[in-house]
């Protein structure tokens, strides 16, 4: 039996500029990715939807805050919603941020400046489909690129999304001011993930890090186990 | 009818505002002593049809509400001319 194919769908963004990075990292890694436009209405059938890194409509008014309602925005929604993955990186970050399918919003950097630099990510849950190959305490070193990536939530709200190990990733030395460390993030149901580290820059050690891998072949596995899962029912 | 709005879309009270505080430290440089919380904001304008003044409130909250402020980080405020 041959492998499960894991059908990724990247979201192209007028303003997008990460989308061919992820591309290559996850055809590299054996997936079969896709480009989207974002003025569609309809996803193709795709396991895993990627709103890749760029400034998406210019950034505009706020980042994410327009390309939240380009029309394939509901689509994606409605994946999320049936339990697909999501997984938005740097400005897809943002993008879910201001979508409402991630709590909290990411201000300036407190520094005020774009950091573009290697950093270290700390994983904090190890349980959730997008770091089940890491161990919690893992340290990742993955690259940062960003302007506005200094989270912040209500109390309440992270305290809850603490109690409910929502938050993933944290910096071991915060680099932008992001309340309580947070790099990533995950929903409520653990199926919408975002993070402003580049996981797809760090997949060839010729680059400096293989440690995105850990991140994208952590999506990867649970795609093929839920297939094969599937499978196995199938077969009873 | 046609309505003219202002908007203001503010940092909401204990949002750190880095912007703000790079002001606040520079305007001491020109002399200006004694100046305190800096905040800056956005002020957006526009025109709109509504039936009356009140419709145009209205549909200038909603807007604030789903596009010009994110009310997890900013507040904001309308007035309605016209």
């Amino acid at each position: 039996m041959g492998e499960v194919p894991v059908r990724v769908g990247i979201v192209v963004f007028p303003g997008s500029n990460c989308e061919q990075d992820c591309f290559r990292a996850l055809r590299k890694l054996g997936a079969e990715p896709e480009m989207v436009w974002h003025g569609d209405t309809k996803l193709p059938e795709v396991d895993v939807v990627v709103l890749p890194g760029g400034f998406a409509h210019g950034d505009y008014l706020r980042t994410g805050a327009v390309a939240q309602f380009s029309p394939i925005m509901e689509a994606v929604r409605a994946h999320a919603d049936a339990g697909g993955l999501v997984i938005g990186i740097c400005n897809g970050f943002q993008i879910l941020c201001e979508a409402g399918m991630l709590p909290g919003a990411l201000r300036k950097n407190a520094g005020l400046k774009f950091i573009c630099k290697w950093i270290d990510l700390r994983v904090d849950n190890s349980e959730t489909a997008f770091t089940s190959r890491a161990k919690e305490g893992d340290i990742l070193r993955i690259p940062i690129n960003h302007f506005e990536g200094n989270w912040y939530a209500d109390e309440a709200t992270l305290a809850r999304m603490k109690e409910r190990g929502q938050i993933v990733l944290r910096y071991a030395d915060n680099p932008n001011g992001s309340l309580d460390d947070v790099a990533g993030i995950v929903n409520e149901t653990g199926n919408v993930f975002g993070l402003m580290p580049h996981p797809e820059r760090a997949v060839e050690g010729l680059l400096g890090s293989e440690d995105g891998r850990t991140i994208l072949e952590s999506i990867l596995d649970r795609v093929r186990d839920s297939a094969s899962e599937r499978r196995g029912l199938a077969s009873v | 009818m046609t309505y003219t709005a202002e908007i203001s879309v503010m940092l909401k009270d204990g949002i750190a505002d880095p912007q703000g505080q790079t002001i606040e430290r520079a305007l001491p440089a020109l002399g200006y002593s004694g100046v305190a919380g800096v905040r800056v904001g956005k002020r957006i304008q526009l025109s709109l049809e509504a039936g009356s003044p009140e419709e145009a409130r209205i549909q200038a909250h909603e807007m604030c509400e789903r596009l010009l402020a994110n009310t997890v980080i900013e507040s904001y405020e309308v007035s309605i001319d016209g």
